[in-house]
């Protein structure tokens, strides 16, 4: 087991010294300086910037005191929001964007994996269709057209919901739904597909003969065998849904870290969308680390491997 | 002697898209108190379709018990209600699959599967079905069984899990065990210590044993009875002896020769040219004919009535007939006089 | 005690005539005949396809979408790009089908430029990751050893990456362009397709040592050409169909966040972007057309890929 969480952890490491690495390298490959003052930098902000990045000294200085500004994560200051640096728009962005982004995941989670069994456990029957109809058209509809229809429909239409911002509760219900709908098809469809597969195993029909109940087959035999490819796209869910937030943040007006982030991008402030890009990759290259280990945890199989893990 | 199971005029299907399965056609056998009855033929001709119908286990849908009864000790089981059924099931009758490396919940330790079948059925402690559980893991012959509940399945090598299979199959005493091909993943000389096993368990706790298999070095070895099967029917059954020495059937027959020793282990059955015919609309005769060198016109025509040779040995052959036996002779004679 | 084995037997052996006593003529036809007609696996894969009626929606769908792509510019008198403002938020009408957008361009046309533009996208995204991914996945698999383990690790390195922030980062730098989108998407994109293709490879080389050692002799190409291939082609196949919406919902996402084609072009992620305000004034049309056919082709494409997935894979045969 510490073997296995030893290579994950050294996997992270490099994945994530990759994206830095990248930020760095796209930012001196940027034609001219990012930080020119002819693309409406004042002077005051152009001498933080090149104090910040070490313009003044060579490629290789100014990689490795980019590399130590980043691991004792300051991400220097930002462009275009003058005396603003790009912590202080991730402290204040980042926690609603984690708001909104756990409450998705609770909720896609939650829900997908009822309506994958549920659909796995009447094969063939109306549920089983209902639910994979709905799932299949969950992952078609891209978020940010369901956000919008979302809006038009609940919003100005019937006027249930909130159209924008994030200040009650009743703010959350239609960007949740729209961020939620895409992940929580994803999971009903895998946690359908290994659940059946998991219900024709050796081990399953062994545990017929051994004359125990449906019920608990399915409780104590399949559901955690069928959950756990679940947990391993997890990783790959967290990081549809933090992109997600991007354009659901734009779209309801949220004050998140998604919507200073795409200010960042139309208005090329080069600072902001690296610091954002190497934070967010580093939170989502951790949570697939934490994804790994809780896999480890959950399969007996990967403890005594010595190889770990394959 | 007295029967402990007996098996009548089964017909199993499956409805498929391309059509109906006739997976097993109207097979008759019994199987004795404390013997062990041998099911062998060709891949697909219905042996585990056959032993998953008297566990009552046939996925439904697609697959129906269409016809036939089965009986066990004096009840058909076709009968059955499921809730009931499940009460035998594990109790009286046990089955093991092929696989064991599959066969075994790999998230589950084996101390907590080997109990669950005894705390399922019988009203006992934890405790009380732990020191079974023991008891069962020592008489499959697993070394330091205490420690070894706690551990999971892949900390086990492939015949330590079967062994652990069958401790869990007979944890409750079952008074029939069926066996659906128990040795065929193993290596050689595991599946010898298998089949030692098999004796031994019978001998101890007087289970009765269906065991399914492709290897005729373990039906020599352990069976005291054989049945042989072909596309869905049963075509010859005798006792070990009849089969092997005076088999009848020409697939019978095909079958012993592709063997070069009998006490050869792991030869497989893939002895005779041609394939078994399609399941989806088998032949009206017998379907054996397209791969026969005995097949006369009435062959393709009608299936041909089972002939009782003795008490014990029975076939489902038109050479048994007298007109076929004259048609033998005078082929015989016009062939030698060339 | 007789036990009856045969049951079909309804005849008593007396009644069979007795000049049917003869030997069958041997031929080797009927021998075959009696044996399953053998379709061949793309046979029976597309009949299988064609039972599934979702799949087959999709395809229709898309091939009608692939027609309108090509002509439906052509077709119409508008243009995409000429901006028509006296005529802006028409609705829906026998002039423009579609209505028209606040720059008073046709929907209509934009619509089937849009199309044009994800199914060029998608399309291209599959052909690249599939080259791409063939020939790292095939010399993995089929090299193995040290190579196949350091290819190995670096797919579970780049498999870390969160692959939309890093295309995001390129188009940044690169400045958008259709080229650039369908770049970015490939140069995360492969890892799935090389995954897929090693696995198949080691696949297939396990089957040809299963088989040599079992000594089969001739027999052992034809199993590989009849069986194998196509049963490893499916995941692949697959994997392809799949590959499509993944590159068209990036392409609408990147260029709702402005970093796709740029307007006065149209992609459909463009047009829903551009259309977002115009929703609250109630001109919907410029917001539902767009929404519409994004969504449908992805779904077109998801059901085709299950449906494909279903017929390729000889382990769910009903
Ligand atoms: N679930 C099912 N659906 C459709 N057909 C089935 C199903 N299960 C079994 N069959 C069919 O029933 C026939 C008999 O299968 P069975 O598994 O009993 O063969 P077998 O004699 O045990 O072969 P093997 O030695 O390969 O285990 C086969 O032709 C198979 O196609
Ligand atoms: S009945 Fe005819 S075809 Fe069948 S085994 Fe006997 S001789 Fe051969
Ligand atoms: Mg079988």
């Amino acid at each position: 087991m510490l073997r296995y969480i030893l290579k994950r952890l050294l996997i992270m490491i490099v994945t994530i010294w990759i994206i830095v690495t990248l930020t760095f390298v796209l930012m001196i490959s940027i034609p001219g300086s990012p930080f020119n003052s002819e693309r409406g930098t004042n002077e005051n902000v152009q001498a933080n910037l090149e104090a910040h990045y070490n313009l003044d000294k060579p490629y290789h200085i100014q990689y490795l005191l980019y590399l130590k500004s980043i691991a004792t994560f300051d991400f220097g200051p930002s462009i275009k929001q003058p005396g603003q640096t790009v912590n202080d728009l991730l402290g204040r962005g980042f926690p609603v964007s984690l708001e909104l982004g756990l409450v998705t995941i609770i909720v896609a989670v939650i829900s997908g994996i009822i309506l994958g069994i549920l659909a796995a456990l009447k094969h063939n029957g109306i549920l089983d269709y209902a639910a994979m109809s709905f799932a299949v058209l969950g992952i078609s509809i891209p978020n940010f057209v369901l956000a919008t229809l979302l809006i038009q429909e609940l919003a100005v239409n019937w006027q249930i919901f909130p159209p924008a911002t994030w200040s009650s509760p009743a703010h959350m219900v239609l960007p949740v739904i729209a961020l939620a709908t895409g992940p929580m098809a994803i999971i009903a469809r895998l946690t359908r597909s290994t659940m059946l597969e998991v219900l024709t195993q050796d081990y399953i029909k062994m545990a017929r003969a051994k004359g125990l109940s449906p019920w608990k087959i399915v409780v104590k035999h399949a559901l955690r065998n069928a959950l756990m490819p679940v947990i391993t796209i997890m990783g790959t869910l967290l990081a549809s849904i933090l992109t997600g937030t991007f354009v659901i943040e734009k779209i309801f007006a949220i004050p998140g870290m998604g919507k200073y982030f795409v200010e960042s991008i139309n208005q090329r402030d080069y600072p902001v969308i690296m610091g954002t890009t190497v934070f967010y990759s580093t939170f989502l290259i951790f949570m697939l680390f934490l994804v790994d280990i809780a896999y480890g945890i959950l399969d007996p199989r990967i403890k005594i491997n010595k190889k770990g893990g394959e | 002697m007295e029967k402990i199971l007996e098996v009548k005029d089964l017909h199993v299907t499956f409805s498929t898209y391309g059509g109906t399965v006739k997976a097993v056609r109207g097979v008759n056998f019994h199987l004795n108190k404390g013997e062990t009855l041998a099911i062998v033929g060709e891949s697909g001709c219905g042996k585990s379709v056959t032993s998953n119908a008297i566990m009552r286990l046939i996925p439904d849908p697609p697959g129906k018990i269409s016809k036939g009864e089965i009986i066990f000790r004096g009840k058909d089981l076709t009968k059955l209600s499921e809730k009931k059924m499940r009460g035998l099931r594990g109790v009286d009758i046990s089955m093991i699959f092929q696989d064991p490396m599959t066969a075994l919940n790999p998230t589950l330790t084996i101390g907590t599967q080997l109990k669950e079948g005894l705390q399922q059925h019988r009203k006992i402690s934890s405790d009380a079905a732990e020191v079974k559980a023991i008891e069962m893991m020592d008489l499959v012959g697993i070394p330091s069984p205490k420690e070894r509940l706690k551990q999971y399945p892949h900390q086990f090598s492939g015949g330590m899990r079967q062994r652990i299979v069958i401790a869990m199959a007979l944890i409750c005493e079952p008074e029939l065990l069926i066996a659906d091909e128990p040795t065929t993943a193993l290596d050689v000389t595991i599946q010898a210590q298998i089949l030692e096993l098999f004796e031994k368990i019978q001998e101890v706790t007087g289970v009765s044993i269906i065991l399914i298999t492709h290897d005729l070095g373990v039906v020599a070895k352990i069976a005291d009875r054989i049945v042989v099967m072909y596309a869905g029917k049963i075509i010859e059954v005798g006792t070990k002896r009849e089969v092997f020495y005076q088999p009848e059937h020409p697939y019978t027959k095909g079958l012993l020769n592709s063997v070069p020793r009998l006490d050869l282990q792991g030869e497989k059955l893939t002895p005779i040219d041609g394939t078994p015919p399609d399941l989806f609309s088998p032949p009206a005769g017998c379907p054996f004919t397209a791969r026969c060198p005995f097949a006369m016109e009435v062959c393709d025509k009608v299936y041909p009535t089972g002939t009782t040779l003795s008490e014990t040995h029975q076939v489902d052959c038109w050479l048994q007939d007298d007109r076929a036996k004259r048609l033998l002779a005078t082929t015989a004679a016009t062939t030698a006089e060339k | 005690m007789k036990i009856r084995i045969g049951t079909e037997a309804s005849q008593s052996t007396d009644q069979v005539p007795d000049d049917w006593f003869n030997w069958k003529k041997k031929d080797k036809e009927e021998a075959e005949s009696v044996a399953r007609p053998s379709m061949s696996y793309w046979q029976d894969a597309w009949k299988r396809l064609i039972k599934n009626k979702l799949a087959m929606l999709g395809l229709i769908f898309l091939i009608l979408l692939g027609f309108m792509a090509i002509f439906g510019p052509i077709l119409s008198p508008y243009s995409v790009k000429i901006q028509d403002l006296p005529n802006q938020y028409q609705p829906p009408s026998s002039d423009h089908w579609f209505g028209t957008d606040s720059h008073g361009r046709d929907v209509f046309t934009r619509t089937w430029y849009g199309a044009r533009i994800s199914l060029f996208v998608g399309l291209m995204a599959a052909l690249i990751d599939f080259t791409i991914g063939i020939v790292y996945g095939g010399i993995s698999g089929y090299k193995g050893g040290r190579t196949d383990s350091i290819l190995m690790r670096i797919i579970e390195i780049l498999y870390g990456l969160p692959y939309l922030l890093v295309v995001i980062l390129l188009l940044v730098v690169m400045g958008p362009s259709l080229t650039t989108i369908i770049v970015a998407l490939t140069v995360t994109g492969w890892v799935g397709m090389a995954r897929i293709v090693r696995g198949q490879v080691l696949q297939i080389k396990n089957y040809e040592f299963v088989l040599a050692s079992k000594s089969f002799g001739t027999k052992t190409p034809r199993i590989i050409r009849k069986n194998l291939l196509p049963n490893t082609m499916g995941p692949i196949i697959v994997q392809l169909t799949l590959t499509v919406p993944s590159a068209i919902f990036a392409e609408a996402f990147l260029s709702f966040l402005g970093l796709g084609i740029q307007a006065p072009h149209a992609s459909w992620g463009v047009m829903a972007n551009d259309s977002l305000g115009a929703i609250l004034s109630g001109n919907w049309w410029t917001l539902f057309f767009p929404a519409f056919f994004i969504s449908f082709t992805m779904f077109a494409f998801n059901v085709l890929g299950d449906g494909l997935q279903d017929a390729l894979d000889p382990k769910l045969r009903k």
